[in-house]
């Protein structure tokens, strides 16, 4: 299933296009991921400066006596849920369209691996996870994996199961 | 602006770079794990442990502040997070746990997030090692 999900990639004839089994080594389609990539992470970072953008306000006050909920990576998690579910609704909403063609393949690279791909992020969940692990407190660090991951995963069936609704409703309109 | 200009660019070659290295693996392994989109999170988790210490090392070396900080974000925030993705993750793990696969599902899910934890801190502490060679 999730070969046929991620793949797709027997030689598909669409017009004078041939979608290539690897387009990972074709320049152009690096090109778009990239562009996609750097859409994908300003837009990330513009939501960190806006999410901390209250706190800022705020005299710092002496350590200590911060409220621990104000250490919770609000921005990092709102990104990777609405990510998930943003990817999720995607390649569902691509894979029941049927076979891929070039266009299908153009979307999925540069809104899915390059946008969505570069807008979430593992590396910083990994290290603000690990920054609340070394310096307390350490529920904090398990509240927040925990609510990524279930929030991630809830998210992501969310995704998948709106756009597959939508493709039965499309399909029963037009048969 | 010229902190969004780094960010973006990071990012695009950040996110480049986990299409073709995650394209290579695919290309390598047909077994039922991602491990290309494992991969790429475990060391770009790693690469960002180490990039987080860059500040202090470059503003020891001379660096101004304002450019090392500027380089710092552009490695963290931008390669490291355009390079990996919580996204393809977590479909990866549905995906797997909606064919049947729930070990395969867990697995992902639960040894992606501690292996990338413990590669941030293994970062962290070389990119420490290195700022404790330059003070000490």
């Amino acid at each position: 299933m999730s070969d046929r999900f991620f793949h797709n990639l027997s030689d598909v004839h669409e017009g004078a296009h041939r979608v290539t089994r690897t387009p990972h080594r074709d320049w152009r389609y690096v090109g778009l991921v990239a562009l996609g990539g750097a859409c994908g992470s300003a837009a990330r970072y513009l939501l960190g400066i806006w999410a901390t953008a209250p706190l800022n306000l705020v005299p710092v006050p002496p350590t200590g006596t911060v409220p621990a909920l104000l250490l919770f990576p609000v921005s990092t998690f709102v990104v990777n849920v609405v990510g998930a579910f943003a990817l999720g609704y995607l390649l569902e909403g691509l894979s029941r369209r049927g076979r891929e063609t070039v266009r299908r393949r153009k979307i999925r690279l540069g809104i899915g691996t390059g946008v969505l791909g570069g807008f979430t992020t593992y590396s910083a969940l990994a290290l603000e996870t690990q920054h609340l692990l070394a310096q307390g407190p350490a529920w904090l660090a398990l509240l927040y994996v925990v609510l990524t991951l279930a929030g991630g995963t809830a998210a992501c069936l969310g995704g998948i199961a709106i756009a597959a609704r939508a493709e039965r409703r499309r399909k029963r309109r037009s048969p | 602006m010229i902190e969004l200009l780094v960010v973006a660019v990071g990012g695009g070659l950040g996110a480049a770079a986990r299409f073709m290295v995650d394209g290579e693996i695919r290309a390598r392994h047909t077994g039922g794990f991602p491990w290309g989109t494992f991969v790429v999170n475990v060391t770009g988790s790693f690469l960002i442990g180490v990039f987080s210490t860059l500040l202090y090392t470059l503003t020891f070396l001379g660096v101004p502040g304002d450019v090392a900080l500027l380089l710092q974000l552009a490695l963290t925030v931008g390669l490291c997070g355009g390079f990996t993705t919580f996204s393809t993750a977590t479909v990866e793990s549905v995906r797997l746990a909606q064919s049947g696969r729930m070990r395969l599902a867990l697995a992902n899910s639960l040894g992606t997030l501690a292996t990338t934890v413990t590669a941030a801190g293994l970062g962290v502490a070389v990119g420490g090692v290195a700022v404790g060679g330059l003070f000490g």
